[in-house]
């Protein structure tokens, strides 16, 4: 097969980045609003009467959980949107009729929402600096990290748009899965808190991997060791793409 | 001259079973504009939909310029601008940002002078900053068009472009569509207005129930299939067709009112058997006439004919002909 078809990438790449622009309040500020709300319910209203967790303030413990509880989140749901809305207003014909492959199709659409998404991450960890005190151990690490886990979740999110066949399946993974393993992945407490029976179930939770090496990025100390955080995470990754891949070869749900 | 398209047994059979397209053979030549007519669930869309990438084919092959549609689809598709049967765009886009979005997506540079040369050629120009959910049906039809044409195909199918357009506009498209294949597009246009087929195609193909079932140069179609009818007003009507006359398969109407001869290309060639050999025939019988005129049957009544021929399970009607 030859080249790449960089000029297609390109053009669904700022098309998805146009949509992301007229849709700026839900896709930015609303998760930047909610997210300041949890700073200052968890962090600076009741974080004040907690005890540090690790030598670290509560409010500022929290910060990278809950940048992770975003970034997932968003990823799904824009990179889902995206490769789902033109499935059900039919333009998606035109995607499939011209000259590009899927990979260029998932390279596009995957790295539209995964920028966004590393946008939307720094917004909000612009915010939480704002109140309350934060400090990064290892900047580069983090921003790895960042990457890293908006490009795979935004993988997971199209191959949810690829699946989906109605706006409810779109919501039902991040709602029924995401969010509460998020949540119980210690984004609000430190595993090490649970008492040894829910931390050896907790082992079990993927999320717990993703929040805890970002977590290391900033504190420089984690749940797990970072080397099993970036295996889960880039583990992750692999079987994202070998699913993609498959969508691929089978022509799944795109094509009659 | 090597066809543009050539198809090779194509099929398409969808997950219930059913057998949308059944073996297609069809030569597409470059530079002509072919119609494929048939009636509605007939399969003229989806033997579209395969060649261009948007259903996978049960088995068989195409290729666009020597372009296998599944091995070598970046080519192959490179090729072929499609506008599609339904309305399917986007909403809150500009006309503007959608063209040179296509553009993009089947990997043309940027060239803003083609994008406005396409707008305006299609009085879409003064539209171009609108917001597409703003538009009507007929004018997001010819942004649908301006899209197809965007990255300069050299094969566009328009899959029922004037379906719900107004005369004037139907009129601006048939224009249209001659000036691209004047610039040497090849063409293929869908329509359920068999006289705009019969206005527009160089080669006409019917399919019915997912088989091709004739592809003729128009003109051939209609000399071939067409037939004419002489009809004879009569001063005193006749009880029964004289004897004399048995040579031509002739009828009587209106109570014996009017003498009918229904014949075809060939026999109206026949020195033997045309209308000059009937008239004189009349005069050795008796028989006078008051007035006479004739009529040719049009694309619509030989397309019917066809159709309706096979829906019955492809019984010979009386007028059946052997297309072969
Ligand atoms: N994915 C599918 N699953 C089942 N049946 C299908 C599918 N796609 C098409 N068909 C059937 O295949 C047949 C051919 O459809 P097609 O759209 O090609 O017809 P058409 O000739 O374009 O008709 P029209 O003139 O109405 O546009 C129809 O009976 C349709 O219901
Ligand atoms: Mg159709």
């Amino acid at each position: 097969m030859s080249a790449l078809n960089g000029l297609a990438i390109r053009a669904i790449y700022r098309f998805e980045m146009a949509r992301f622009g007229r849709t700026l309040m839900q896709s930015l500020i609303s998760p930047v609003i909610s997210t300041a709300l949890y700073f200052v319910v968890f962090g600076a209203a009741i974080g004040g009467h907690l005890q540090d967790v690790g030598g670290v303030p509560y409010g500022a413990f929290i910060v990278p959980g809950l940048i992770m509880l975003s970034l997932l989140t968003q990823s799904i749901s824009n990179a889902s949107f995206g490769i789902y809305f033109p499935k059900f207003t039919g333009t998606i014909y035109e995607l499939l009729s011209a000259p590009v492959s899927y990979v260029e199709i998932t390279l596009a659409y995957v790295g539209a929402a995964a920028t966004n998404s590393v946008i939307l991450g720094l917004v909000i960890l612009s915010t939480a600096a704002v109140i309350v005190p934060l400090q990064i151990a290892h900047p580069l690490w983090m921003l790895s990290f960042l990457v890293l886990t908006a490009v795979t979740f935004s993988l997971a999110g199209f191959i949810i748009g690829v699946w989906a066949d109605g706006f409810e399946k779109l919501q039902v993974i991040p709602l029924l899965i995401v969010t509460p393993l998020t949540f119980l992945g210690g984004s609000f407490y430190s595993i090490d808190m649970l008492p040894p029976f829910w931390r050896t179930v907790s082992l079990f939770n993927p999320v717990v991997y993703l929040i805890s090496g970002f977590r290391w990025s900033f504190q420089g100390a984690s749940d797990v060791a970072i080397g099993v955080s970036l295996a889960m995470t880039l583990a992750f990754l692999a079987v994202f793409l070998a699913a993609v891949a498959w969508i691929f070869r089978t022509g799944y749900k795109l094509k009659a | 001259m090597s066809p543009i398209i050539a198809i090779r047994g194509l099929s398409k059979t969808c997950a219930s079973g059913f057998h949308a397209l059944d073996a297609v053979d069809l030569d597409i030549r470059p530079g002509e504009i072919f119609a494929p007519l048939g009636p509605n669930g007939a399969g003229k869309t989806t033997l579209i939909s395969i060649i261009c990438g948007i259903v996978t084919p049960t088995s068989g092959s195409v290729s666009v310029d020597g372009h296998d549609i599944i091995t070598d689809f970046r080519a192959a598709r490179t090729l072929i601008g499609l506008v599609p049967q339904e309305l399917h765009t986007d909403a809150f886009e500009t006309v503007w940002a959608t063209v040179s979005f296509s553009r993009g997506l089947f990997g043309r540079r940027a060239n803003p002078a083609h994008i406005e040369r396409v707008l305006r050629d299609l009085a879409l120009w003064d539209k171009k900053d609108s917001m597409i959910r703003t538009l009507s049906g007929g004018i997001k039809r010819r942004l649908l068009i301006a899209k197809a044409l965007s990255h300069e195909p050299r094969v566009l199918f328009l899959d029922e472009p004037t379906a719900g357009v107004d005369v004037e506009l139907r009129r601006d498209m048939w224009a249209l569509v001659r000036r691209l294949r004047a610039s040497g597009v090849t063409i293929i246009l869908t329509t359920h207005y068999i006289e705009e087929a019969e206005e527009m195609a160089d080669r006409i193909g019917v399919i019915s129930k997912g088989e091709l079932v004739i592809v003729e140069e128009k003109a051939a179609l209609m000399r071939k299939l067409g037939r004419k009818q002489l009809t004879l007003q009569l001063p005193q009507p006749l009880a029964a067709v004289p004897p004399a006359l048995s040579g031509w398969q002739l009828a009587l109407a209106k109570g014996g009112n009017e003498l009918i001869y229904t014949f075809d290309a060939s026999e109206a060639e026949d020195d033997s058997r045309g209308i000059a050999a009937l008239l004189r025939g009349l005069g050795e019988a008796g028989v006078h006439y008051r007035d006479l005129h004739t009529r040719q049957s049009s694309l619509e009544d030989i397309f019917v004919e066809l159709v309706s021929d096979r829906q019955a399970g492809g019984m010979p009607g009386p007028a059946q002909r052997n297309p072969a």
